[in-house]
Order: structure tokens, then C-alpha cells, then sequence
């Protein structure tokens, strides 16, 4: 760690990771609710546990983005933080949010949630990911207001690399975007329409300029590959990603109501989002075998390779499979779509996080440069069970939704949502151990924070 | 990517690609809001439907159902509820007001939300509304 200041960023770590626990718990109910319908009902509803998986993903997701930006920018930019203290009070403000908004969810029902907060005055409750109460957007706001003032200031007084002016550009997309979290239309099509523009241009648009500049630091790190050529890159992918991911937007606007040339620009364009994929496992593999030296922190460099491939299959694949207007008439709002929901998101955001924090983590708890053996070994451990089992979920998902497909809206004898979910349920049940395995996989990754802290430091074998 | 290629022209197809696509595609936002008079059925939007819309939100319904496609997987499509229980808001009140308290042992069931009858009114005028929105012809069948 070079600047003091980095330090700010462990406890947005640590929020992230806490979170990311809550997350998978929630993930697994949901499972078995899939399978046992009466589970933790009337006391967990689906929807109320839906939430809680997707609303911690989020916001886990954006404490790993704003530990990111507080580890990596004093360093590219070669000075201190403009303000720990922002960061820090922050910090308390955002985790505060996120604990009241969950325990709303779990405590009362949504409905009085949203009277106790008078979302009839100003409503934006209710919408897919954005279930947030007005008060707590408002508090994300903010947060989001300060941390930017907080990096962009930092970026401005010091080195202007292209992985800094990346990543603000992103973090900036990131809160233009969510203001239309505010836009909650009557007209249900125009509602649809621009929900789209915080979450498919979030996602598929901004989020991944902040992907790219997160992976381009940490392969300029463990390779020590010339930052020029590192920094060229980024700007091809990252090109490649708005091209694409900008009027890529239009596949999701086939069947809300809008006009349909929208099949034509969404199909065309959206089969080009995973290009810009393609090229950052092109990228990231290059980079990994023409390294410079051998960096001791071994784990990083394997979440960074396997962010890239994850990402291309879940995000890329798995997106491109049911991109197509004519396919997506059939796919669309099916288990196929959870299928690539839960590869993209995985493999995109949960790794870039994971892999910053694998960097970053043991520079933060006083390592030089990387863990001892024995965590790496642990670490490493965790990474494949996470990965492989979110594939086997990715997998069955996938089987789930091409039967759903068939049997509620190809067959010649199409047949009620309820009648189909009882006859693919082995699917569930196979996603549900699965999940577990996921599990076994997060805790494995809780322990190696806590194994082999008093070995030595992982070192290079040098080669005669 | 030999030195032909340098930095500086990656930049700048990074800034003038995405400003380029990004004005695209608010040429194409601001033609379609001018187009969807002809296929949004706002017509339809009366302070019933508007107070329905309220209350699918309030009640967080798209955490189980989709809409139009979009929303969680766990229960069925509503976007065309009103046509598949066959063009009657009465089915749609009847089928929210008569579920169970504590649930179907072993199986999913919606929850009791006790609503009033103007606010099963409301909702099953936003659920006919829906089902009117132009959608290209989705879902592929009734069974949504």
C-alpha cells in the first residue's frame, strides 16, 4: 500500500463481502421456495426474499465498486485521497441505508413499508431492483454525490491515467443513470421504457467501463505489462462494449409496447455485446503470458483470468443465446433469462469485486504483496467451487427454461404456467445443490481471510 | 495491434463511438414517445387504472409475477391475465380475495392481501389496461 489514505477502502470490503453472505442465504431459500412453495411462508414471502438477494447483490456490488475506486485511485493518480473522512462517514451512512432498507423488507410488509415512508407522495417503490423506499434513493443519491466529489477531486489533483478517467466516467455514468430510478411514469410502457435506462445502461453499459478499469489495474499490477498497451486495450473493449451495449438497449424493448423497429436495432446491436467480452479474455490471457514477472499474489491472477472468461460465457453466451427477436419471442421473461441473469452477474461484477479484493486485501492487512501459501491454496479453492457451481446453476436453470419453453409456448398443446413449474421442478432441485455447493464454496472464501495469517508471504520461485 | 493502431485512435473511437450511438439512440427515445400514442393504450389510463398501478407497485407484485415478461419467475404472467381468464375483471378479484391466509401446504400460493373492493377494482382495471398495450403480438399463446 503506497498512500495512507488507501486504507479507507477495507471496510467497504468487508461491507461487501458481509453482504455478498446475506445475499447467497437468500439465494437459497428462494431455491427452496422454487421446490417447497410453503417455505417460511407467510414469514418470507418469495418476493421479500427476491429482494433481499437482489437488493444486497446491488448494493454489495457498489461497495466493492467505491472500495475499488478509494484502493486504486490515490495510487494511479500518485496522491492521497481527497477526503478519508468523506469516505469514512460515507461508509457508515451507505451500510446504515442498506441494514434499515433490509430489515424493512424482512420486519413488515412491503405495503406498509411504503406507507410508513409516504411513497404515495412521491412514488418510486416497486419496480424490479429498484423496490428501494423514495428516502433510501434519495440517501443513495447522496452517497453516490459524495463519493464522486470525493474521487473526482482526488483524480484531479494528481496523475490522470486512463484507468482513473475510465473508472470516473463509469462511476459517473453509474449516478446519471440511476436518477431515472425517480421516473415512474403511469403510462406502464413509458415506466418500462426508461426503468431500462438504470438497468440495462447500467449493466450493459456503464458498469462495464468500471469492470475494464478495475481489471486493467490489476493486470497492470501482477504482470507489469507496459501501462500503454494495457491502457490501449481498455479503450478498444470498453468502445466496443457502449457501441454495442447502447442500442443493444432495444432487446429489451420487443414486447413492452414500443415500436417494434426496436427488434431490428435491439437483435442487430445486442449480438454485438459480446465482442467487447470476447476481447477481454482475449485481452486478459495476453496480458497474463506476456507478464513481465511472476507476481506472488497467484489467486488475483486467477480471479482476474476467470472474471474475463465468466463474464464472456455469462454476460456474452448466455446473453446472445436469447438476443434475437424471432428466439426471444419464445425466451422472453422465462428461466432462461434467470439462467443468464445469474452467469452475467456472477461472472462480470461478483468476480471484477472478488478479484480487486483478492489484490487488494492482504496490501490492506500489512502483506507487502500477497498472502501465505496456505490462504492462496484455500482462496483458490473457493474460487473453483464458486465458479463451476454457478455453471451447474447456469446449467439447470438453462434446462428449466428450454422445458418451460416447450411446454407452456411451443407445444401443440400449451399448458398453465403452474402445471409446467411442477413438471421441471428436478431442475430446481438440482439448482438448489447447486447453490449449496456455493455456499460450501463463500464459506471456504470467509476462511481463507482467516487462515495461514502467521506464515510467511507467498514468494516467486526463481528460476535458475 | 502493432503501433498503426495506437492509443490515441482507440480513444477516439471510444468517445466519438459512444457519443455517436448514445445520440442514436436518443433519436430513436425521442421517436419512439412520439409513436407510442398509437400503441400504449393511454387511453385506457383512467384514475382507476393510475390507483391500480399504485398498488402493484405497494404490493411488490413483480417480486413474484412478470409483467409483460419482465419481473420475477416465480408465479405466472399477468400482462395477459385479463384475456386468459376470459375477459373478466370479476376472475382476477375472485382469484386475489380467495387466497389463503397461511398458504397451500407444500405449494405456492399468493398471499392474502385483504384488499377492498375498490381496491380490487383498481387492480383488475390496471391488469385489463395491460393486457391492451400493443406487444407485437407476445406472448406467443394465452398461457402467457
Amino acid at each position: 500500500m503506497t498512500y495512507q489514505s488507501q486504507a479507507v477502502a477495507k471496510p467497504y470490503f468487508i461491507a461487501a463481502i458481509a453482504l455478498f453472505v446475506a445475499q447467497i442465504l437468500f439465494g437459497l431459500i428462494m431455491g427452496l421456495q422454487y421446490v417447497i412453495g410453503d417455505f417460511l411462508f407467510p414469514e418470507i414471502p418469495f418476493n421479500v426474499a427476491r429482494m433481499v438477494h437482489t437488493n444486497t447483490l446491488i448494493v454489495w456490488l457498489l461497495f466493492g465498486f467505491m472500495g475499488a475506486s478509494y484502493f486504486l485511485v490515490p495510487e494511479e493518480a500518485e496522491t492521497e485521497l481527497y477526503s478519508p473522512l468523506l469516505a469514512k462517514v460515507m461508509f457508515w451512512v451507505f451500510l446504515v441505508a442498506a441494514a434499515v432498507t433490509v430489515a424493512g423488507y424482512l420486519l413488515v410488509p412491503y405495503a406498509t413499508l411504503a406507507e410508513f415512508t409516504m411513497n404515495e407522495k412521491f412514488p418510486t417503490m416497486g419496480r424490479e431492483f429498484l423496490e428501494q423506499p423514495t428516502i433510501i434513493k434519495v440517501g443513495i443519491v447522496i452517497v453516490a454525490l459524495a463519493f464522486l466529489f470525493n474521487i473526482g477531486m482526488t483524480v484531479l489533483k494528481g496523475r490522470k491515467t486512463v484507468v482513473n478517467l475510465v473508472l470516473l466516467l463509469g462511476l459517473l455514468g453509474l449516478a446519471v443513470f440511476f436518477l431515472f430510478a425517480f421516473y415512474v411514469p403511469e403510462n406502464l410502457v413509458l415506466d418500462k421504457f426508461f426503468w431500462w435506462w438504470v438497468v440495462h445502461l447500467w449493466v450493459e453499459g456503464v458498469w462495464e467501463l468500471i469492470l475494464g478499469a478495475i481489471l486493467a489495474y490489476v493486470l497492470i499490477k501482477v504482470t507489469g505489462v507496459d501501462r500503454e498497451v494495457i491502457e490501449k486495450w481498455l479503450y478498444v473493449i470498453i468502445a466496443m462494449a457502449l457501441i454495442s451495449g447502447i442500442i443493444g438497449t432495444g432487446h429489451h424493448f420487443f414486447w413492452i409496447g414500443a415500436p417494434e423497429y426496436w427488434q431490428w436495432w435491439g437483435s442487430i446491436f445486442s449480438a454485438l455485446e459480446p465482442l467487447p467480452f470476447f476481447m477481454m479474455t482475449v485481452f486478459a490471457f495476453n496480458m497474463v503470458n506476456r507478464r513481465r514477472r511472476n507476481h506472488p499474489n497467484k489467486v488475483a491472477t486467477l480471479w482476474a483470468l476467470g472474471t474475463a472468461v465468466m463474464a464472456f460465457l455469462g454476460a456474452g453466451v448466455w446473453g446472445f443465446l436469447h438476443t434475437l427477436a424471432p428466439i426471444n419471442f419464445y425466451t422472453h421473461g422465462t428461466q432462461l433469462t434467470a439462467a443468464h441473469g445469474h452467469m452475467a452477474f456472477y461472472g462480470a461484477y461478483v468476480m471484477i469485486v472478488l478479484t480487486i479484493i483478492s489484490y487488494a486485501m492482504p496490501l490492506l492487512r500489512g502483506r507487502t504483496a500477497a498472502n501465505s501459501n496456505k490462504s492462496q491454496v484455500l482462496e483458490m479453492w473457493s474460487f473453483w467451487l464458486m465458479t463451476v457451481s454457478m455453471v451447474f446453476i447456469t446449467l439447470f436453470l438453462t434446462g428449466a427454461g428450454i422445458l418451460q419453453i416447450f411446454l407452456q409456448r411451443v407445444s401443440d398443446d400449451p399448458q398453465p404456467f403452474m402445471a409446467v413449474q411442477e413438471q421441471i421442478s428436478i431442475f430446481y432441485w438440482m439448482r438448489e445443490i447447486a447453490g449449496v455447493v456455493f455456499l460450501i464454496g463463500l464459506v471456504l472464501y470467509l476462511l481463507s481471510f482467516f487462515v495461514g495469517n502467521r506464515e510467511p508471504e507467498a514468494v516467486v520461485e526463481v528460476r535458475g | 495491434m502493432a503501433q498503426v493502431f495506437t492509443k490515441s485512435m482507440a480513444r477516439n473511437i471510444f468517445y466519438g463511438g459512444s457519443m455517436f450511438f448514445f445520440l442514436l439512440f436518443l433519436v430513436l427515445t425521442f421517436d419512439t414517445i412520439n409513436t407510442l400514442p398509437k400503441r400504449d393504450n393511454r387511453a385506457a389510463l383512467t384514475p382507476v387504472v393510475v390507483q391500480g398501478k399504485l398498488l402493484w407497485e405497494e404490493n411488490d407484485c413483480i417480486g413474484c409475477h412478470t409483467l409483460l415478461g419482465e419481473g420475477a419467475y416465480f408465479a405466472p404472467e399477468l400482462g395477459n391475465v385479463y384475456t386468459r381468464y376470459g375477459n373478466s375483471l370479476d376472475a382476477i378479484k375472485g382469484f386475489i380475495m380467495s387466497r389463503p391466509k397461511d398458504g397451500i401446504p407444500g405449494r405456492r400460493s399468493m398471499p392474502q392481501f385483504n384488499f377492498s373492493d375498490a381496491e380490487l377494482d383498481a387492480l383488475a382495471e390496471f391488469l385489463k389496461y395491460a393486457s391492451e398495450i400493443d406487444t407485437a403480438g407476445w406472448p406467443p399463446n394465452i398461457q402467457g
